[in-house]
């Protein structure tokens, strides 16, 4: 695969170097059968270091969820070899059963078949808090 | 339909407007007496708090209502293993109301997202309990006449105790509020609470571990219980408890009209001989707690 010549796909772009797997980890990326370049550790003129994930098919991205991981990351949208789209995520305001609350105090502990709904409680510092216990997530994000 | 699961989801004039109807029930009792005629209170309590539940029902009875419930979590279905929305379904077929108190957060917001009923956070574990704020709140406008320009002491386990933290997100709301926060280094303010809540709606606060030199500048001094179970060990726990006691001798410190406020049940924390100073308001705030809860039940059940 020439890592360069998407035809139609995605590349998701501007990745703090060394998430691009935690990424690759919550879209899922291991359940496609398309060829995916992950490339660690890129020059990059602003970032200095940054990581790329190039995906060579037309997958539905829930956008919302890479802000949530990463706010600076960009999504290039690729058909027929042309860029047609460029989206800069922004953090979304609910998630929804994408990360679990890990109060052992929470309901969320206890309760069968509940969703993990963490909402944006300071959008500046991009805080998480349980809808249900308010406590924030575990998960480390700088 | 509305619930109350925090102290937020009401606003400031919904709140004024509950303490004036609970004034007017201790002003015209016989008024209110047939409102929740026909009318059931459900109050399910998986975790025990017999004051807390005998106040709601107090309060439904009051209002000629009638409750029924369970009052610990192994005379319920929740032993047999049986989810909070299942049991909430059911239980708003046979109530009009229901009061829930649960050991873990969050419970009652996640019986809200199921019931055909309001329901009342009656506590849940170390995160909410909105009645005892409401009760609160009403304790300090009967007794200062109001609630701005008031400076007030918090003394105890700021770190843990949650009458605390509601408190504190309620009075940011009025005007001209301070806060002097009183306790031992390993129990004070979490740092999150001093930067979301306190500084970004610029109210001021100052912290103290001792109450004698916090004393003459409060308006309210609120008690909190420090429970043995916080601390590491005895030695810190016997160190640490007496800089949070309240005694007749530091209450000669503080200001003539000051009240004192505690959510109760205390241990040791205020000692008795503070009981007979006119300024010691907490058996009032117990009474209270029926008051604010017969105007909550009645706002919820849209009962004119
Ligand atoms: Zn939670």
């Amino acid at each position: 695969m020439n890592i360069d010549s998407i035809r139609n796909g995605l590349v998701i772009d501007h990745i703090k170097s060394g998430k691009a797997m935690e990424i690759y980890h919550y879209l899922n990326l291991d359940s496609l059968d398309c060829q995916i370049a992950i490339i660690k550790n890129a020059t990059s003129k602003r970032m200095g270091k940054k990581d790329i994930i190039k995906i060579d098919a037309e997958i539905s991205v829930d956008v919302d969820v890479l802000g949530y991981i990463d706010p600076n990351i960009t999504v290039n949208f690729i058909e027929n070899g042309v860029k047609v789209k460029k989206l800069h995520p922004e953090l979304p305001v609910q998630i929804t059963d994408i990360i679990k609350c890990s109060n052992p105090r929470c309901i969320t502990s206890i309760e069968q078949d509940i969703h993990h709904i963490f909402k944006l409680s300071d959008k500046e510092k991009g805080i998480y808090r349980c809808i249900y216990c308010d406590s924030t997530p575990k998960v480390t994000k700088e | 339909m509305r619930h109350l699961i925090d102290i937020s989801d009401l606003s400031v004039t919904e709140i004024d407007e509950l303490i004036d109807v609970a004034n007017d029930i201790i002003d015209n009792p016989e008024k209110y007496q047939e409102k929740c005629k026909h009318k059931k209170i459900a109050t399910l309590f998986f975790e025990p708090s017999t004051r807390t539940r005998l106040s709601f029902e107090a309060a439904m009875l009051e209002l000629g209502g009638s409750v029924l419930g369970f009052s610990e979590a192994a005379s319920s279905s929740a032993a047999k293993g049986e989810s909070i929305s299942d049991t909430v379904r059911v239980v708003s077929f046979y109530a009009d109301i229901i009061a829930m108190r649960h050991f873990k957060e969050g419970a009652p917001m996640v019986a809200s997202m199921k019931s055909d009923v309001p329901i009342i956070n009656a506590g849940d574990g170390g995160h909410n309990h909105p009645t005892q704020t409401l009760t609160d709140l009403l304790t300090i406008k009967r007794e200062k006449g109001g609630l701005d320009n008031l400076t007030i002491g918090l003394c105890g386990d700021l770190k843990f105790g949650r009458t605390v933290h509601s408190l504190i997100s309620a009075m940011t709301r009025y005007k001209n509020i301070k806060f002097v926060l009183i306790s031992p280094s390993e129990l004070r303010l979490p740092d999150y609470i001093k930067n979301d809540v306190l500084e970004k709606n610029n109210v001021p606060y100052s912290e103290y571990t001792s109450i004698e030199e916090a004393m003459p500048e409060l308006d309210i001094l609120y008690m909190t219980r420090v429970q043995k179970e916080r601390f590491f060990n005895e030695a810190d726990y016997e160190r640490l408890k007496d800089s949070c006691i309240l005694n007749s001798e530091k209450m000669k410190f503080a200001k003539e009209d000051m009240i004192v406020l505690h959510p109760l049940p205390r241990v040791n924390e205020i000692t008795t001989d503070v009981d007979d100073d006119k300024r010691a308001c907490y058996f009032k705030q117990a009474k209270n707690g029926k008051y604010i809860r017969m105007a909550l039940i009645l706002k919820l059940l849209e009962v004119e």
